[in-house]
């Protein structure tokens, strides 16, 4: 496979509604502010796309990524649509990368429709639906597995919720954070992620073509997406898959995944991390911009993806160390929670914002370098479908 | 024929609801009735309407369900059905304060995964009449129906079983 790189990335900003332009339009500004900041870029060198689109609902268009195409001018290029709940920005992103990685493509772009008019439709009763019945479920294993648990979900720092990027709120709910410390529930109650609308755009070359167009290209260097079973129900209650910097003693009694952990998640980082070559996660990442549509998910991923082990995730959050100036700061930008979630343009949100995170252009594209992290060279995104039913992991890397 | 000039649609009385005119926002009705199959899970909503829960085991590897399900997610051969026990106990649960339009108004209210003797997967449901401060891991919980069946996997629900 051939090496793949980010070349540009674009966003249009993730606000609560946007009556004044369609999908289309807004993938067409993430997309120009994204050929713009590469001036080497031209319609005529774009091999094709891929869409980020999630559901039908949302824009009541069964071709939403047909009509970007052909709003941004690239008919008659090849173009694909790719779907899976709520990674799909993250299978998007891996889609293009393999377009590319297998030499179909040279320069590829990876573009989101926003979600249109979704506020006035169906995802408010899909989406919430999705967070509070299937998504809130786990929390009392997790406190009943892991004791300790429950004392530390309350102490993930509050700011992270008010970072600059997104100012308005967006619901009654934004930034509520009251949970128990004590009592039977280990979360309680899951946060009110109030959907949002936007898109993003990520431009990918192959190396050589990443030369020819930018000094300061970001390369892609560890992919993969996994599954698990569509109800939580189903899931297995058996052996914990085991990271190289854990052993199997670890986790003599742990029945896996149950539902308490995301197995969709463990293994994506698995793979991703043998790709990469990252041995251990918490001493071999910078960053990591992670897909926290309820609160409660940010913890059990941590420890899918072997910052901590499991049941002691909550001290990573205790140690500070994913603290903007901490170990490995977790979503400097606010993550979901913060931005909003329109559900096919978050994770290429997450590759734009960890993109611009190797370039170290924060300071360029966000007007104030606060949310720098300082001499960043390799960063991980997440994004994760239906309470774990497919999530992506992808690791990007500063040449 | 028709000359040129005579022909025109009929105009209607009908009119759409406006809200904005910069940009132009308006009311665009949404609503589908499919024609929906249950098709191979059919007998596990037959099953709800004579007041039983029906879980399925694999031919093969003798995994078990606790949900419908035609093949087995283990090694991909046929499950044939059987008669789960109508008394569980909660493997975890959750109270909803916020929920789906469906469910709205019937919020707070608990759901459940149940676990069954023997059974290697769960079963989501409600959790009706118990105050939630007072549900535990463990509880017994005992399945009940709704008499007139709506054919809708809430047909089921759970109280706290007596000696729970
Ligand atoms: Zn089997």
């Amino acid at each position: 496979m051939r090496p793949v790189y980010m070349v540009s990335g674009g966003i249009a900003k993730f606000k609560k509604a946007y009556p004044d332009r369609d999908f289309r339009l807004l993938v067409k500004e993430a997309f120009d502010y994204a050929m713009s900041d590469v001036p080497e870029l031209t319609l005529e060198i774009i091999d094709g796309s891929v869409a980020s689109y999630f559901s039908d609902h949302f824009t009541r268009q069964l071709m939403a990524g047909a009509m970007a195409q052909d709003y941004l001018g690239l008919n008659p290029k090849p173009s694909r649509r790719v779907e899976g709940g709520g990674a799909t920005g993250g299978l998007c992103f891996q889609s293009a990368w393999e377009s590319v990685a297998s030499g179909r493509m040279e320069g590829q772009r990876v573009h989101r429709p926003g979600l249109g008019h979704q506020l006035r439709l169906l995802p408010r009763w899909l989406l919430l639906r999705l967070l509070r019945h299937d998504g809130a479920v786990p929390h009392a294993r997790v406190r009943n597995h892991r004791g300790a648990i429950g004392q530390n979900i309350h102490q993930k720092p509050p700011q992270r919720h008010s970072q600059p990027i997104r100012p308005e709120p967006h619901g009654p709910d934004s930034g509520r954070r009251a949970f128990l410390s004590n009592g039977s529930y280990a979360a309680h109650p899951a946060g009110h992620l109030t959907m949002s609308d936007g898109a993003a755009v990520c431009i990918l070359a192959s190396e050589e073509m990443a030369a020819r167009l930018t000094s300061n290209p970001v390369r892609i260097t560890g992919v993969d997406a996994d599954t698990d079973a569509m109800r939580m129900a189903d899931r297995p209650h058996a052996k914990v898959p085991i990271l190289p910097h854990e052993s199997e003693s670890d986790y003599t009694h742990l029945k896996y995944p149950g539902v308490h952990s995301f197995r969709a998640g463990r293994m994506a980082a698995a793979l991703a991390y043998k790709m990469a070559e990252v041995q251990n996660p918490l001493e071999d990442l910078d960053f990591v911009e992670l897909h926290d549509a309820y609160t409660s998910s940010e913890l059990q991923t941590y420890e899918d993806m072997g910052l901590y082990k499991y049941g002691e995730g909550g001290r990573f959050i205790e140690s500070g160390a994913s603290e903007l100036g901490g170990v490995l700061p977790v979503n400097p930008l606010g993550g979901l929670l913060a931005c909003g979630h329109p559900v096919g343009a978050t994770g290429l949100m997450q590759a734009v914002f960890a993109f611009w995170q190797l370039q170290c252009t924060i300071r360029k594209h966000m007007s104030d370098p606060f949310l720098q992290i300082p001499n960043a060279r390799r960063g991980l995104i997440h994004s994760h479908a239906g309470t774990g039913t497919d999530i992506t992991v992808s690791i990007m890397e500063r040449p | 024929m028709a000359r040129r000039g005579r022909v025109k649609l009929p105009e209607t009385e009908t009119g759409t609801i406006l809200f904005n005119l910069d940009p132009i926002i308006i009311k665009d009705h949404y609503e589908i009735d499919y024609i929906h199959s249950y098709a191979q899970d059919s007998p596990f909503f037959e099953g709800l309407s004579k007041g039983e829960l029906k879980g399925s085991k694999c031919t093969n590897c003798n995994y078990t369900y606790a949900t419908p399900r035609g093949h087995c997610m283990n090694c991909g051969k046929p499950t044939q059905w059987f008669t789960l026990p109508n008394q569980g106990a909660i493997h975890t649960f959750t109270t909803c304060y916020f929920s789906g339009e469906v469910f709205l108004g019937e919020t707070p209210y608990t759901l459940i995964l149940a676990e069954f003797p023997g059974v290697d997967t769960l079963f989501m449901s409600r959790l009706i009449g118990a105050d939630p401060a007072e549900v535990r891991i463990g509880m017994n919980v005992q399945a009940k129906f709704l008499r007139n069946s709506k054919f809708r996997v809430t047909d089921v629900y759970f109280v706290t079983a007596q000696d729970g």
